[in-house]
């Protein structure tokens, strides 16, 4: 089984969000950086369990310039064998998935694994566009996944329930809850992680379809109202009459 | 602006971001034309009319959300109707089918739009990001458009009026895809937690699983549905399912009510889009109080039964 994970790097799950250059660009002063969660707990660890029982490799990718490598070596540390950097800043989640489908398409993995979405942009879209532009199958949102020879067994969230669906390799799969759970990486994968393999390559040529114009922040939430513990009749008729949410 | 828009169904019925959904694009539409698959009564599919529809196309021999069969099925209605914008709903099947489309169409894409696209200058779409702690203005670049809507973003109004629906039978192919089994999750009371108006969530403030029958309770009398936070649902005290958060499932309903829940940043993340926030927490320094609405600095096991009585009180009137 040969496995392809693609892991972004995001600001840690407590930074507070702040924009410079006129609203047009993420303030990066003192943000600590992290695997994105969705990538590294489920799309990765899966991954790597994955390889235990049957084998084969797990490659990580990343598009992302050298500022990216220290959450690169993370996933190599965690267990992934060799990774990939694809020098280009990310900016349009299009242009990503075509420059991680050329790579993929010269290097025959069975399976493509991804978080379910990234932290900072939320866009849930470069594993359904690398599936597409390889022309390949894609199931979103998997919270179990099986692989039993060529099929692969998953469940994922659909509306109102769950589905349990099997698709021959290969495909592209974004993980979620469910999938793994997380794993810490101990001092022999730190220490083996500095030596193996990140290749750095070039992008193949892509178009940026969408841009970001600019940030904003929601308003600030005016003050919390306090009512009573004896008076929550009080909560009651302030939810109905005044915030009209009953 | 020509605005084709996909819309899911379960059971026969259409999911509530459908209307929301068909609601949205006329405000910025000359047009709209939805797209529906599956069993799904042409009545029920001509009343998307007074949300602002002229017509629906109905794929009705696809009854299953193959998205690979459903992105395929977006491209040739975007060709039958000659749309130059394609909205979904920004759920379990519009984050599926989406990025297929775009990439397919090669149009570029924003999902989660939380407001009315601005057309002044360009076609720049607001989305929430950075886990609903900022919003993003992207601007689309190509001819043809794609959006998702962030559910229970926009305020809707129903109208009069019946759309056309007619039959749209486009070949889809074969897919490596094989659906074996869809599990309903059986909510014996309350309605979907990502479609839900109300909310009662608790956390480890109910200090164990036995103490949740109030909580329940509530919600029942209010018509809302349950949810967790995240340390509840990794100690097996609710079930995943129910976990809203940065890496569970974000929610925005009119009324969150939290109840025991110290509100860290990354549950906020997950509930942060909803309108009104009520916070139930015996430690007046909880950081949920600083993102609330409204707030009691109380014992749960005292507020909460005070509330059902008063909500009792209030709905028998």
């Amino acid at each position: 089984m040969k496995i392809l994970v693609c892991i972004s790097k995001a600001p840690d799950t407590t930074t507070k969000i702040s924009f410079t250059d006129n609203d047009t660009k993420f303030n990066e002063t003192g943000v600590q950086f992290i695997v994105n969660p969705y990538d590294e707990w489920y799309a990765l660890v899966r991954g790597l369990e994955l390889k235990e029982s049957l084998g084969g490799s797990v490659s990580t990718i990343t598009v992302g310039p050298a500022a990216s490598e220290p959450v690169i070596r993370k996933a190599l540390a965690i267990g992934a064998d060799n990774a990939v950097r694809i020098d280009a800043e990310p900016q349009d989640a299009f242009a990503v998935a075509n420059m991680i489908a050329a790579y993929a398409a010269e290097n025959d993995f069975d399976l493509i694994l991804t978080g379910k979405e990234t932290i900072n942009y939320n866009g849930s879209q470069v594993g359904g566009m690398i599936a597409a532009i390889m022309d390949q199958p894609y199931v979103s949102l998997a919270t179990k996944l099986e692989v039993e020879g060529n099929t692969a067994i998953i469940e994922r969230d659909v509306q109102g329930g769950k589905e349990i669906l099997e698709v021959e390799t290969p495909l592209v799969i974004s993980a979620a809850k469910g999938m793994a759970e997380q794993r810490i990486p101990n001092m022999r994968g730190i220490m083996a992680a500095r030596t193996k393999p990140l290749e750095v390559i070039t992008p193949a040529a892509s178009e940026n379809l969408t841009e970001v114009s600019s940030y904003s922040l929601p308003p600030q939430k005016s003050e919390v109202k306090l009512v009573d513990p004896e008076n929550v009749e009080e909560l009651v008729r302030l939810l109905k009459e005044e915030a009209k949410a009953l | 602006m020509k605005t084709l828009v996909f819309v899911d169904s379960e059971d026969g019925h259409l999911v509530k971001s459908a209307a929301e959904a068909v609601f949205y694009a006329s405000k910025f539409s000359s047009e709209v034309h939805a797209l529906a698959y599956g069993e799904v009564d042409s009545s029920t599919l001509a009343a998307l009319g007074a949300y602002g529809a002229n017509a629906v196309l109905h794929h009705a021999g696809l009854n299953q959300a193959d998205p690979v069969k459903l992105s395929r099925l977006v491209a040739a209605a975007v060709n039958e109707t000659g749309a130059n914008c394609v909205l979904f709903s920004h759920d379990f099947t519009g984050k599926a089918v989406a990025p297929m489309a775009a990439a397919k169409l090669k149009a570029g894409l924003v999902t989660g739009a939380v407001d009315y696209p601005d057309t002044s200058n360009g076609f720049v779409v607001k989305s929430a990001v950075f886990s609903g702690k900022a919003f993003a203005h992207y601007s689309v670049k190509t001819e043809l458009k794609m959006l998702s809507l962030l559910p229970n973003s926009i305020n809707i109004e129903q109208g009069s009026g019946e759309a056309s629906v007619s039959a749209f039978d486009a070949d889809l192919g074969d897919s490596r895809i094989v659906i074996k089994e869809v599990k309903k999750q059986v909510n014996e009371s309350g309605p979907v937690l990502t479609e839900a108006d109300m909310v009662v969530s608790a956390g480890r403030g109910l200090k164990g699983p036995e103490n949740w029958g109030m909580v329940e309770e509530l919600a029942k009398e209010l018509g809302a549905a349950t949810a967790c936070s995240r340390p509840v649902a990794d100690i097996g005290w609710r079930p995943h399912h129910e976990h809203v958060g940065q890496t569970g499932i974000a929610i925005r309903p009119n009324l969150y009510i939290a109840i025991g829940i110290s509100g860290a940043i990354q549950h906020l993340a997950g509930v942060n889009g909803s309108k009104v926030i009520v916070v139930i927490n015996t430690d007046p320094e909880a950081p949920f109080f600083k993102a609330a609405d409204y707030g009691i600095v109380g014992d749960a096991f005292d507020v909460v039964p005070k509330m059902l009585e008063a909500v009792k009180k209030l709905n028998a009137a």
